[in-house]
């Protein structure tokens, strides 16, 4: 180990033991106490997602594939980058019909495609663990399956979010199901569509990651 | 006053001066200031937060030595490389050295804060390594060769059009536009084809968790993720204090900090990274390394009144609420963080002699603390650094360093005259007579009336009058 290490966490042992602070308890009854109802909760989300330019497309379980296919039509979108290992990547493979956009699978390392993923996809799409009422968030853990860059660089990412997985809080939500215990390579939250302010104060949507977001909603 | 010291005196009345500047800055910080009450307008949830936000940096600055060495320990565990350095030089040299190995030419940066303090930018430069901001605020000021003027909106001081001009003038396919999509879109095309090709990624951190060994980042535009999942290599810097206990101790800060930075309920993303990219994994850096930087902060970290300095989470907060700041803008500090955790954290960074002036950049209003999401004591230390300045010690480097003897005799004088009744009568009476013939440019006299009317001597004193109505002295 270096000097520098050991220098340092020296320097600030012998400081805080010679002034030992005592901290205040940590009361997180501030998030504990914020709930909504169930109704409440998706309302909520889109109300607060919708305000920072995210749409929202609603659909069922048994006709998401085909819905995405003609908004993504409608849209004039070429291409759909998806994970193909999944179960929802399964499900578009089987039910997408002939003359709609292309289907791209993330297949391999990102080293063999990078040109075309930054150049030239239009759209991705991707699974969530859900979303938080508190502040409009969709919850996302990269995998193998379903890389990180599939939220990120297409100009449009198409987030799947399951109606009934909603939290109150990301307190909640990394609580309840114990992240602690194991943390993934990368875990996001996801707000909306990429934005800035930084020129005078002026929102701008879609600066380095996608310019739109959709939140498709399956009940 | 050495002779390296900052004049922020001289530059804060020339930003003075500057009608666009001030302009530009009122309506910004105008506008932060009201969104932002919007966000905390329900006052019980503001306090029992900001209780919570507070007692979380506090719990980590008690076990700060133990929770870095966990961190260490679950950052290695995850296959992240952690480096120490107790210097901005050896922190760069660390990057360097990560740079030389992996033959790195193109760097892409995430915002970071740190990295500014370390001015990594220009030691990469010299070495020939092109170093590219992401953070549009960044690349804004960086294509403008100036440095950032707020910690969180770093181009502030510029407006629509003086960004429009400079991007005309920088930029090879640009056309003039005022239209901020368009300047958007355009930054978006050049950095896109940097974020695809360079070599490695760094970026700032926001938090670090002991518990999980994992990196926090906030931000709204992406920059912070491309830039730490499409190069091959991620390094991020920290400073020591930005470490946290637990996982479920980031969800109250980040709140604190997205509420009181930009007024927003959160950003559009919160990336936490906890380890590069795993066998099966088809994206993400293969290498990610951690460099903790002191810099000063352990000194800090000593003195049990400074140390709050570090419990701050950068939200810049204090900035917008300053009436200092806001009239003379971020380049008058002449410093990476400007404003009111500037001129506190600054001068025990760098030395009192250096930046001894900065404690002086106050009114002590108290509007920073009142809005400071973890509580800190800003005007009480800034008060207690102005007396480090003019005493010597050994709480800040350069204490005693702005210590004058014509000062030290006024006070010694003024006090004498106050403990003694017949020197006081002397004293007054003498001034009552002769007290409006000192010339206006006497010395010490002299920094009161080159901007103010120079204060008038009454005929008779005030004793003298309640003499006059029956009052006596004791």
């Amino acid at each position: 180990m270096s000097e520098s290490r050991n220098a340092i966490l020296g320097k600030l042992r012998a400081g805080r033991d010679a002034h030992p602070l005592t901290p205040p308890e940590s009361d997180f009854a501030v998030l504990r106490n914020k709930r909504w109802d169930g109704a409440e909760r998706l309302e909520r989300i889109k109300r607060m997602m919708e305000a920072v330019h995210t749409e929202f497309l609603e659909t069922t379980e048994a006709d998401w594939p085909t819905d995405v296919q003609a908004f993504l039509k409608a849209q004039g979108t070429r291409n759909l980058l998806f994970g193909p290992a999944t179960e929802a990547g399964g499900r578009l493979s089987a039910e997408w019909a002939e003359g709609g956009p292309e289907l791209i699978p993330y297949a391999d390392r990102v080293e063999t495609f990078k040109e075309r993923l930054f150049d030239g996809i239009d759209a991705g799409i991707t699974t969530t663990l859900g979303a938080i009422a508190d502040t409009g968030s969709l919850i996302v853990w990269p995998t193998p399956e379903e890389p990180r860059l599939m939220s990120l660089v297409p100009h449009m990412h198409l987030a799947l979010l399951r109606a009934d997985a909603l939290y109150d809080t990301f307190w909640q939500a990394m609580t309840e199901n114990r992240w602690a215990d194991g943390m993934p390579t990368n875990a996001l939250l996801i707000s909306g569509p990429s934005k800035t302010a930084d020129i005078e104060q002026t929102l701008a949507y879609g600066v380095h990651g996608p310019k739109r977001l959709v939140v498709v909603v399956i009940r | 006053m050495g002779e390296s010291s900052i004049n922020f005196a001289k530059a804060s009345s020339a930003a003075l001066q500057d009608q666009q500047l001030r302009g530009n800055f009122r309506r910004a910080m105008d506008g932060l200031m009201s969104k932002r009450a919007v966000q905390f307008a329900d006052t019980a949830e503001w306090n029992g937060v900001r209780a919570l936000g507070a007692s979380v940096r506090l719990r980590a600055l008690s076990k700060l030595p133990e929770l870095l060495e966990k961190l260490e320990a679950n950052c290695t565990k995850n296959g992240i490389q952690v480096h120490w350095a107790s210097t901005t030089d050896e922190a760069n040299a660390i990057v360097l050295s990560i740079m030389q190995r992996v033959n790195a030419k193109l760097v892409v940066k995430g915002k970071s804060m740190v990295s500014e303090e370390m001015h990594l930018n220009a030691f990469l430069e010299k070495r020939g390594i092109e170093c590219l901001e992401s953070d549009l605020g960044e690349y804004i000021v960086q294509l403008d060769e100036a440095m950032p003027s707020h910690i969180i909106m770093p181009a502030i001081h510029m407006n629509t059009k003086q960004i429009a001009h400079l991007f005309k003038q920088k930029i090879k396919e640009a056309e003039y536009t005022e239209d901020v999509a368009q300047l958007t879109d355009l930054a978006r095309r050049v950095l896109r084809k940097k974020f695809a090709t360079a070599d490695v990624g760094i970026s700032g951190v926001n938090m670090a968790v002991a518990e999980t060994g994992t990196l926090c980042l906030v931000e709204n535009e992406g920059n912070g993720r491309m830039s730490t999942t499409v190069p091959p290599v991620h390094i991020a810097v920290m400073g020591l204090e930005k470490v946290v206990e637990k996982l479920e101790d980031v969800p109250p800060v980040i709140s604190l900090l997205t509420r009181s930075a930009t007024a927003q309920p959160i950003t559009t993303y919160v990336n936490m990274i906890s380890s590069p990219r795993k066998a099966g994994e088809k994206d993400g850096p293969d290498e990610i390394h951690l460099v903790i930087l002191d810099n000063g902060r352990s000194g800090i970290y000593a003195d049990e009144e400074l140390r709050n300095t570090l419990r701050c989470i950068r939200c810049g907060a204090c900035m917008n609420h300053c009436p200092v700041y806001t009239k003379v803008g971020g380049h008058a500090y002449q410093a990476p963080y400007p404003g009111p955790i500037g001129s506190i954290l600054m001068p025990q960074v760098e030395g009192l002699e250096k930046r001894g002036e900065l404690p002086h950049a106050c009114t002590m209003c108290n509007a920073c603390v009142e809005i400071c999401p973890v509580k800190i004591p800003i005007v009480e230390i800034m008060g207690r650094l102005r007396s480090e300045a003019v005493h010597p010690g050994d709480a800040v480097r350069g204490a005693g360093s702005h210590a004058s003897k014509a000062e030290a005799m006024v006070w010694k004088g003024w006090s004498m005259t106050y403990a003694s009744p017949l020197a006081y009568q002397f004293a007054t009476a003498l001034l009552a007579k002769l007290g409006n013939a000192a010339p206006a440019s006497l010395p010490l006299l002299k920094e009161w009336t080159n901007v103010r009317a120079k204060p008038r001597f009454a005929n008779r004193t005030l004793h003298a009058l309640a003499r006059e109505k029956g009052i006596p002295d004791v």
